[in-house]
């Protein structure tokens, strides 16, 4: 078989007694628009564009949107969902998942640090998660007065204050969170 | 008809042809010996007690208790496969209630339950709770409309309960604690209990009593809300377990008050002592790190299901180079070709694969193509099953696999981009499907995608004489393709079509056989009402329903009709369909 031949000619010699229609008929008036066959086709798109069209006579061929079809591929819709999920966290860059502990809470946590922009976010993010009261940052004291420390360990597996770093060298090094009892934080602070 | 008194020698001819059908098991078997003469039907009759109904409108609920007096076990379908994706209205149908009350009348002895695509309720649930005394087993897939508080009332009053399955139902998200419910004073004689759908938690501390209070559990399907550190446990409680869906398989919230610091688990040794597990799925919620406490069990499995999780071509070969005896493998797209010539590689034992898309939009980058398939074809001969997702495909590797793997019965090719032809030769997908229906001389189930032609069809009703169930979407010709295979597929049971230029004169060539197959749909055809109207006319017993997907459909499709789905029916057309279906 001739490799060159091309989609065109199977146009050409198809009997096409009804009409072609590729479009959707347009069951509940949303544009849903349909990918012409041939656009869709890696090779032969630039060739087959204008051609099929002149051909049918008529511009049923609607520009290929992103918009999806109902129901389809056929996936089952919780399959999807789970689906979407993991799509939102590799378009994120797969995220940047530590795990975050509390002295003395049950609970442990997972945290995705690219969900925040400065460690003024993070902190917050980690009072609402924790429920507790963490307060503001100064770089000669610490988080003096306040309860909870956070810190972190670092690449080095050294255990530091959050927030001495600038954010940046943080989220590349940091792989763990733990909000710390401000007593047992002391000796933190005076790495600084 | 007559009354005729049997005499006492066709009694006993019948009390003997009883005592020789008990055995007959297969359902086929016992519809053709049904058929021999009403004293056969009535001795088959006597001693089914296994029923399955492909079709819950079919036959009313008791027509089916005048008939069958002594059943065990019922299997009910309701809604056609399309619902699955959307395409029918919600309240459609297929209620389960009727049903239940029917048999729960009828059959004090009923055992086992298992439903399909159903409506079922919390009360239904109490109902069989409460009718059937030694009941056994319920198994629900594709089912909605009840939530844990049904499930609750099972739980409390089926004291012989060896089987509970949910599988891939929408459960109501009531909060109720079901767990609690099997009763805590006794060891249970549950064997499978599957939960893996259930989207709220369950309550752990009560699930580990009971696990450990079950001695005959061999299934057991945690649903995502159970952490590693908690299936840890359990699998610690049960190493006798087969079956195992693991749950979250990552580090989730864990409930550890006795230490404040998080304690890694002892990877090695928990999977190791259970040398049962034959078949793995879960991975709800993967930590990759985790995957190779998975390693030690790997040379047993013969099923895997890793489709929940998105494991890349390295991890899964890792993983897969142990896994000899593998029968059944479900993955997501995410392994690549690179992954699926692992598994070729490894799996020559292989019957059934299955590739999800990770993302399934029509312009995504394709992670998989026709050189896993390929790959696939080349390693395991013995695959009789496939569900492929891909963006592109050859028509030579279609070719091939009908080659390589002559035992295939189910091939089901979901090209995404739909109208696509072989992106190498620019054909349509013709050749390839035509292959697979002649040289798969076994297959039973056909799905087909991408651009096809006349052509294709005019070779499924060549050479498809077995297929049963057929599915096609986006199939780019006339209506002559519709007359292929409605001509052709001497066995054709099911047929969905989407979105293809059929239309009314290929939907009259099967006039003569709609009355052998299960159900008809057609949805976004080019099907009138007219059309519709003259097969009602022409088939009285095959009920015709005519309905749009969605209510609020606006933009008329002129003459055309948005969804036919049809079906024969012993007892006429239903007696609960919504306001928005027509019936014809």
């Amino acid at each position: 078989m001739d490799q060159t031949r091309s989609t065109l000619d199977l146009f050409n010699n198809v009997d096409l007694t009804t009409e072609l229609r590729l479009g959707l008929p347009g069951s509940d008036g949303k544009p849903e628009n349909v990918k012409s066959s041939l656009s869709g086709n890696k090779r032969t798109s630039s060739e087959m564009g204008s051609s099929s069209c002149t051909d049918e006579n008529e511009s049923r061929y609607s520009p290929p949107t992103k918009e999806q079809v109902v129901g389809w591929p056929p996936v089952r819709s919780y399959r999807k969902n789970i689906l979407q999920v993991k799509k939102t966290e590799s378009e994120m860059g797969s995220g940047m998942y530590v795990k975050v502990s509390m002295d003395g809470a049950p609970y442990l946590r997972k945290l995705d640090l690219k969900m925040y922009q400065s460690y003024e976010e993070l902190i917050k993010g980690l009072q609402v998660m924790f429920k507790c009261v963490i307060g503001l940052y100064s770089e000669r004291e610490g988080y003096n007065g306040s309860q909870h420390v956070p810190t972190y360990e670092d690449k080095d597996g050294d255990w530091m204050l959050v927030g001495d770093v600038p954010w940046e060298m943080f989220i590349s090094s940091c792989k763990r969170l733990r909000i710390m009892k401000s007593c047992e934080a002391r000796g933190l602070g005076e790495f600084v | 008809m007559s009354k005729r008194l049997i005499s006492g020698a066709d009694q006993v001819l019948e009390n003997v042809l009883e005592n020789v059908l008990i055995f007959l098991t297969s359902r086929r078997d016992r519809n053709a010996v049904s058929l021999v003469c009403k004293s056969w039907c009535r001795a088959e009759a006597h001693t089914r007690s296994d029923l399955f109904i492909g079709n819950c409108y079919a036959v009313a609920p008791r027509r089916v208790t005048d008939r069958f007096k002594r059943l065990r076990s019922v299997y009910l379908k309701g809604k056609p496969r399309f619902a699955d994706f959307s395409l029918m209205p919600a309240d459609w149908g297929a209620h389960f209630t009727p049903w239940v009350y029917v048999m729960a009348g009828a059959y004090r002895a009923l055992e086992k339950i298992s439903l399909k695509r159903m409506l079922v309720t919390d009360d239904d649930l109490a109902v069989i709770a409460k009718s059937f005394k030694g009941f056994k087993e319920l198994v629900l897939v594709c089912c909605e409309g009840f939530g844990a508080r049904g499930l609750g009332v099972i739980a409390t009053e089926c004291r012989n309960l060896r089987v509970l399955e949910l599988n891939e139902d929408e459960v109501l998200e009531d909060e109720f604690d079901w767990i609690s419910c099997f009763p805590s004073d006794c060891t249970t004689s549950l064997e499978s209990l599957c939960f893996d759908c259930l989207e709220s938690p369950v309550n752990f501390e009560a699930l580990e009593k009971l696990v450990a209070r079950s001695p005959l559990l061999k299934k057991l399907r945690l649903n995502r809300h159970v952490s590693i550190q908690q299936l840890y446990r359990l699998t610690s409680l049960a190493p006798q377990l087969t079956d195992l869906g693991t749950g979250a398989f990552g580090l989730q919230d864990i409930i550890d008050p006795q230490q404040p610091a998080y304690q890694e688990p002892d990877h090695g040794h928990t999977f190791a002592a259970c040398k049962s597990i034959v078949c793995l799925s879960g991975f709800r919620d993967l930590a990759h790190e985790y995957l190779p406490a998975i390693f030690p069990i790997c040379a047993n499995l013969t099923s895997l299901n890793l489709s929940y999780a998105h494991v890349d071509a390295q991890q899964l070969k890792s993983v897969i180079r142990h896994c000899h005896k593998l029968r059944i493998f479900w993955t997501l797209d995410s392994i690549c070709d690179e992954g699926l010539q692992a598994v070729a590689n490894a799996c020559t034992d292989l019957r059934e694969l299955r590739v999800f898309p990770t993302d399934p939009s029509e312009n995504a980058e394709g992670p998989v193509s026709e050189t896993g398939l390929l790959a696939v074809s080349l390693g395991c001969r013995k695959l009789q099953s496939i569900l492929y997702f891909c963006q592109q495909m050859t028509n030579a590797a279609v070719i091939a696999m009908s080659n390589n793997c002559p035992d295939l019965e189910v091939f089901r090719l979901c090209i995404i981009g739909r109208y696509r032809p072989d992106w190498v030769t620019g054909q349509p997908m013709d050749e390839g499907f035509g292959a697979i229906v002649k040289n798969c001389k076994k297959l039973t189930r056909l799905a087909v995608s991408g651009l096809l032609t006349d052509r294709a069809f005019s070779y499924i009703g060549q050479y498809g004489k077995l297929v049963r169930t057929l599915s096609v979407a986006f199939a780019a010709d006339g209506d002559t393709g519709l007359k292929y295979v409605l001509e052709g597929c001497t066995n054709l049971q099911k047929l969905e079509i989407r979105d293809s230029p059929f239309g009314d004169s290929g939907l009259q060539s099967g006039l003569h056989h709609f009355y052998n197959m299960r159900f008809v749909w057609l949805s976004s055809c080019r099907v009138t009402k007219q059309g519709c109207l003259e097969v009602a006319r022409r088939l009285p017993k095959l009920v015709v329903e005519v309905f749009r997907r969605d209510e609020e459909d606006g933009g008329e499709r002129g003459d055309f009709v948005n969804t036919l789905y049809m079906y024969r029916s012993l007892d006429g057309p239903r007696a609960d369909a919504p306001q928005f279906v027509k019936i014809l």
